[in-house]
Parts: structure tokens; sequence; C-alpha cells
């Protein structure tokens, strides 16, 4: 009993809601990521875009998962029924699970049976959130994998071996670029990380290699243009969903917008300052307006970043051609890694001949 | 390219798979089947098959009215149906001796032209899906609607154009016509250049395509490889400069002539003679302006025996009334003889070879198509490399299933 009235129920009554609430935040933008890629798409190519389904087709993705949701679900006879079950499965989990570290703004104040209550929006503050971020990140292309092979079919085999050795090449720069960040932050923890640029400068002033490495491996990660080889439809057929129908198509579409507004995300908080509201000192603010006002404006400062990012993200795909499979690894086995290994070794110097008392 | 690993012999057991590429492939339109041989991603052998939209136009021909055989044409590339209905105008007026009016050949030079541009244009803008940019092919897709406005006016369709007549074109160009063909020049330039800059120097773009799919100038010969293909490799082969017809040699423009033969030389080898056609279309479109009077009005030969009298002709006047019916009941025998003439289309030098014995069809009629040529070659110029480099030679050769089965 006693063990019991220990546990902080309120505690994981706040993380529950705070849960629920990021995940269905998650699925909402990854629906409307659809149709923003589509319209900026439509822009793009002077046309139109979705326009039919409610006022300038903002209804558009309800009509789109409604219509997957009634689709014929096939299962082809010569694939691996259980894999390929368990392969959009594990790419929509992946997908979800890396919120989870990320801080979506200041803490919230209130007061509840007359004790004073400080919740941060952030699921998990764990202390190596980074490297949680990354082991998430690598699992994903298991769903590809699974989902290729277990499908049965050539095309889909050589997009899931595409994949792999795509997501596994990228990872290192990824990792390598983010060595040189956690140099000068001097934590894995995403909450720190974040707060050392509240009020300050933001990390990519110090690393904008380090930055910009991220940023084209955060593609190749997502399997967006140019690095969308996965599901190069001319060569591919789609790729590793080629054999998908119905909604495990869906989670496969959903997944990799999902990836897109995490990854997003992710920059957002260790290149360009998280929630921090630009130009405007947080801790003044707060003073004027409150510390929840302060949260929600600095929710809304995080997710206008992520926006811009987004739009970045189709912006390239719309425009640019895509990389040949050996061009992609040459990128990042020659190119990427040493300029991120380059980017490691500055970093470390700076931060060596720093401690010796040098300035810059 | 880089090197392969070899292993030593009887190390490790290697298997090359086999795939289908096509027919029921995005890339291949479901009428190209590709059966790769492939060593994890590279192209060991290559093997094509023709023939999955067959249908046998040459013996269709066989038993049609010289008339008749023109919408046979349009279906042959599709993509620039009015040159190879324009062709086999050509061919006959050959076969039949006919000379046509001046404004005839400079009006026929305008649509075809056209064609070219629409030709080029979705080719080029398709290998620039093949690689993966979508945004190109939709952007131009709506300056092509200016060309196919144009056909409408002339003629009333639009893809399968089935455009002009033995002797000329069935109606005068209207004035909307040449409307339109103003918007046309005065817009299309831009978008073109604006397409250009897209492609042209994108570093991706560039290395997807140099060295990709190459044939040099020999190869190509000995395939017999012809216009934009052929002048890729280097060889500066065409038709239009080297056995003009329809008063091209009326005309300034140049021949582009690329080096090596690959994707991105035939890329701009055909972005060049887009802007030559555009040339051509405003030389043209002076030279037609120049008539005045009675002479604006000349739209076909005066052949009475072939060419089909305007309707309100047949119902007021005796005369254009039993040609009418002369020509639609086939009582009217083409000459005995053996013709060959060829134009140059929107991919190749299109041939048509037509053996009369008199009577109101061909004996034999057939088709020189270009695509059918290109195919030939595809193992040799994708061995080797990716399977991407082999759906973006494919599209690059600008292979058109209707023209390569016939």
């Amino acid at each position: 009993m006693i063990t019991l009235l220990a546990i902080d129920w309120l505690f994981i009554l706040e993380k529950l809601i705070l849960i629920v609430s990021i995940i269905s935040i998650s699925l909402v933008i990854a629906m409307y990521e659809t149709y923003a890629e589509r319209k900026v798409a439509a822009v793009m190519q002077d046309r139109r875009g979705p326009n039919r389904a409610g006022p300038f087709g903002i209804l558009q993705p309800l009509a789109d998962g409604l219509k997957l949701f009634m689709k014929e679900e096939i299962i082809p006879n010569t694939s691996n029924r259980f894999l390929f079950v368990l392969g959009p499965c594990m790419a929509m989990l992946t997908a979800m699970m890396t919120s989870a570290v990320i801080p979506w703004g200041g803490k919230i104040h209130f007061t509840l049976f007359g004790a004073d209550r400080w919740v941060s929006l952030q699921i998990a503050d764990i202390n190596i959130g980074i490297l949680y971020i990354f082991g998430v990140v690598s699992m994903g292309v298991y769903g590809i994998m699974i989902g290729g092979w277990a499908s049965n079919n050539k095309f889909s085999l050589m997009a899931a071996m595409r994949g792999a050795s795509q997501v596994i090449s990228y990872e290192l720069p990824m990792g390598l670029s983010l060595i040189a960040l956690l140099m000068l932050t001097g934590s894995l923890k995403m909450s720190s990380i974040v707060g050392g640029q509240i009020d300050s400068w933001y990390n990519v002033l110090y690393q904008p290699l380090g930055f910009f490495i991220f940023l084209v491996c955060a593609f190749a990660e997502c399997n967006r243009t140019p690095f969308d080889l996965p599901e190069a439809e001319n060569e591919l057929n789609f790729g590793y969903h080629q054999e998908y129908s119905s909604m495990k198509l869906g989670f496969y579409l959903f997944a990799e917008y999902i990836n897109m507004f995490i990854s997003s995300a992710v920059m957002v908080s260790l290149f360009w300052g998280g929630y921090d509201i630009p130009f405007i000192k947080d801790a003044n603010l707060a003073e004027q307006i409150g510390y929840n006002w302060l949260a929600a404006l600095q929710g809304l400062s995080m997710f206008i970043k992520i926006a811009i990012f987004i739009f970045a993200f189709m912006w390239v795909r719309w425009t640019i051609p895509r990389f040949r499979y050996d061009q992609l690894m040459n990128l990042g086995w020659k190119t990427l890694i040493p300029l991120s290994l380059f980017n490691m070794i500055i970093t470390a110097l700076v931060v060596l001949l720093r401690e010796y008392g040098w300035r810059f | 390219m880089s090197d392969h690993i070899n292993l030593p012999e009887g190390s490790i057991g290697k298997h090359t798979t086999t795939l289908n590429l096509g027919p029921t492939h995005p890339a291949t339109h479901g009428v190209f089947q590709n059966i790769l041989e492939l060593d994890g991603e590279r192209i060991v052998s290559a093997e094509q098959t023709v023939g999955y939209i067959h249908r046998a136009f040459e013996k269709i021909a066989e038993r049609r009215p010289l008339y008749q055989i023109t919408p046979l044409t349009d279906r042959l590339n599709y993509c620039s149906a009015p040159i190879n209905n324009m062709g086999w105008h050509l061919t006959c007026e050959k076969l039949l001796g006919i000379q046509t009016p001046k404004r005839v050949d400079y009006l026929r030079i305008i649509i075809m032209e056209l064609a070219r541009i629409s030709d080029h244009l979705i080719c080029n803008s398709i290998v620039g899906v093949d690689t993966g940019a979508y945004t190109g092919f939709l952007y131009v897709m709506q300056y092509r609607e200016l060309i196919y406005e144009i056909y409408e006016e002339v003629c009333g369709s639009r893809l399968t154009t089935n455009i002009g007549r033995i002797g000329g074109f069935e109606r005068n160009f209207t004035p909307k016509a040449f409307e339109r063909l103003e918007k046309f020049l005065r817009e299309y330039p831009e978008v073109l250049k604006e397409f250009n800059n897209m492609f042209r120097r994108n570093r991706i773009f560039m290395e997807r395509t140099i060295g990709v799919g190459p044939i040099s100038a020999e190869r190509a010969l000995n395939y017999g490889f012809t216009g934009p293909n052929l002048r890729a490799a280097g060889v500066d082969y065409d038709v239009r400069v080297h056995s003009p017809y329809s008063s091209y040699q009326d005309f300034q423009f140049t021949v582009p002539v690329g080096s090596t033969g690959d994707c991105y030389d035939r890329f701009l080898v055909r972005d060049q003679e887009m802007w030559q056609s555009i040339s051509l279309i405003e030389q043209a479109y002076r030279k037609v302006q120049e008539f005045k009077g009675s002479e604006s009005e000349v739209y076909h030969a005066d052949v009475p025996e072939y060419y089909l009298p305007p309707k309100q002709d047949v119902y007021t006047k005796m005369e254009a009334l039993i040609w009418h019916f002369k020509i639609v009941m086939g009582e009217i025998d083409i000459p005995p003889g053996e013709v060959w003439m060829s134009v140059e289309g929107g991919n190749g030098e299109l041939g048509f070879y037509l053996i009369s014995d008199g009577g109101r069809s061909p004996y034999r009629l057939h088709f020189r198509r270009p695509c059918f040529v290109y195919y030939q070659a595809f193992e040799e110029l994708v061995k080797g490399s990716m399977l991407s480099d082999a759906i973006i030679t494919m599209s690059s050769l600008n292979l058109i299933a209707g023209e390569m089965d016939g």
C-alpha cells in the first residue's frame, strides 16, 4: 500500500497526457504534411493541387486516410506473412518513438491540491537523449528491410538493400557531426543542449559545417530526394512498399512524413535553438506574460521552425534529381565522413585550446 | 564506372539475378520488355523484346487507299504525329509527282517544327523524370499545350492529328491559328530557358547523365542510328540538310552535334534542336506572311484526283461531287512505281518505302522506324552500367513504343 502511494501518480498521468498529445500531434502533422507536399509541388509546378475536399482541399488528407482504410488488403501468397505485417509496424513504431526525447517547450506551471507543479513539455528527459535518437533512427531501417524482403519481389528486395546500405552509411557522418556538437555542449541530454541555446547564440553559428552535414544526412535518413533511392518510382516501382496496399501502405507513407517531422524537430533542437523564441529574451517575456503563455509561445516558435525545415525538405524534393546508388555511396563515404572528421578535429582543437586559456 | 569486385574463380558461388524490367514497369510504358541479368545492381546482360504493341500497320496499309494510311502514321511516334503525317504525304506526292506550292511547304515546316519541339520537350523532360526531377516535366506540359492548341486550330485534333492532306492542308490556317503561333513564339523560349536552367548545369543531373549509355560515332553508324541520337555521337547527319524536302533549303539553321553520344549529349543536342526549331518556325512564319492577296489563300496543290474537295463544294458543284465520289469509292488508281522518302522525324530518320503496282492501295509499304534501330543497341549501351542508368538510357534514346513496333 505504501509503495503504491509512494508512486507519483500525478506524474504518470501528466506523462501519459503528454505522450498521447504528442503522438496525436505527430499524426495530424504527418497528415497535413501530405497535403502540404502536394500543395508545395503544385505551386512549384504551376498547378493547383488538391482543392476539392473542403475549402482549399484541406480535408484531402482525411479523404486519403479514409480511402486507404477502405482499400482491399492484399498480402501476396509468396510473401512471409508475419514479416510482411511486421514491416510497416516497425516503420511506424520507430518513427513515433523518436519524439520521446524532444523538448517541445518550456515548463508549464499549475497548482493542484495546493501543491505547485512544474511540468516540462518533454516526455522523457533522459541523459542519453541523442544516443536514444540514434538508436531508434537506426531501427527505422528494419521497417524497410523487413518489408522489402518479406514482399518476395525483386524490386522490393533491391530497394530494401539500397535503403539499408544508405541508412547505415549516412548514420556515420551524422553521428560524427554530432560528436563535434557534443564537445561544445558537453551533454547528451536534449534539455540541456536546448537550454544552452535559450537566449544565447544558436549552435548552428558554432557548427555550421556540422549542421550542413547533419542536414544532408537527415535527408538521407528520411529517404527524401535526392536520396530517395529506396523508393525510386521510375527504377524500382516505388521500391520497398510496392507490394503493400491499404493501411499498410499508409503506414509506410505516414512513417516517412513523421520521420520528416521528427528529423526537422531534432535539427531545430540541436542546431537552431529548439523552442527558443528568436530575437527576444525569453526570461524577460516570462515575467510579463507568465510561464504558461511563454511555454505556449515557445511551442509555437518551435513549430514554425520545424515548418520551415519541412518546407525545405519539400522544396528540395521538387527541385533536384536523385543520385545513383554508387554516387550516393561515394558522397557518404568519400565526402561526408572525411568532412565530418575534419569538423570534429577542428572542434576538438578549439575546445582544447580554450581549456589552455586561448581566447577566440 | 567503378571497378567491380572480382572474386577468384570458384571461391564463392556467384549468382546473378534475372529481372524483368517491363513490360509492366512505369518506365517501360507497358510495352518494352528488358530481361536483365543483374549482378547486384550492375547489368551483366540485357535482352530486349519487341512487339508488345505491334499492330501490323504495314500490312493494314496494303488494303487501304493512300489518304486512309495517314491515320496509321499518327500512331507511330505519337509525340510528333504531324511529322509522320507530313512524311507520308510527301511520299505520296513523290509517287504521284505532285508539286506543292511554296506556301504549303512553309506551313508544313511550321507544323513539323512545332511537332519536333513537342517531341524533344517530352523526351528531355522525361529524362528529367527518370533522374528523379519531376517538376520540369509537369511544368513544361502546359507549354506543350500551346503547341497542341495550334494543332487543334489547324486540324481539329491534338495527339493523333491526321493533319494535312495529299497536296497540302485540309483547310487554310485561320487567323486564330497564327495568333496562337505568335503566342507560342512569345512565351515558349523563356520557359525553355527556365527548363534548361533546372537541368543543364545541375550537378546531380550531370553526374547521372554524363558517360551514361554512350555510343561511339562508328558504332552508332553501324547500328543505323539517325536523328539526335546519331548527332549526339558526333555525326552531322540531318535529313533536312542532306536531302531537303518541303523547301527546307530556303531556311537558315544549324545542325547541333555532340561528341560522346551519352545521355547528356543527347539531352543537349535535343535542347539545341529546339532552339533551331524555334528559329525555323520564326523564319517560316515570316515567309508565310509575305504571301499577299490570292496567294495567301493557297493551302493545297491543285490535284483534284487525290485532294478531297471541301464539303460545301461537293453539295453545290458537279466537278467536286464527281471527284469526291471517285476518291471515296476508291476508283482512282495510283500509278505503279517505287519510291523512298524520308523525313527528319522527332527521333530520327523516318522513312517510307512505298511500292505500287497500280490499283488503289500500295502493293507494299514499309516504315523505317528509327526507334526500332535504337532499341537494338540497347544492350550494348547498358551493359556494365547500373540499373538506374538503363532507365535513363532508355528514355534518352527517346524510344516510343508505338513507333518501334509499328
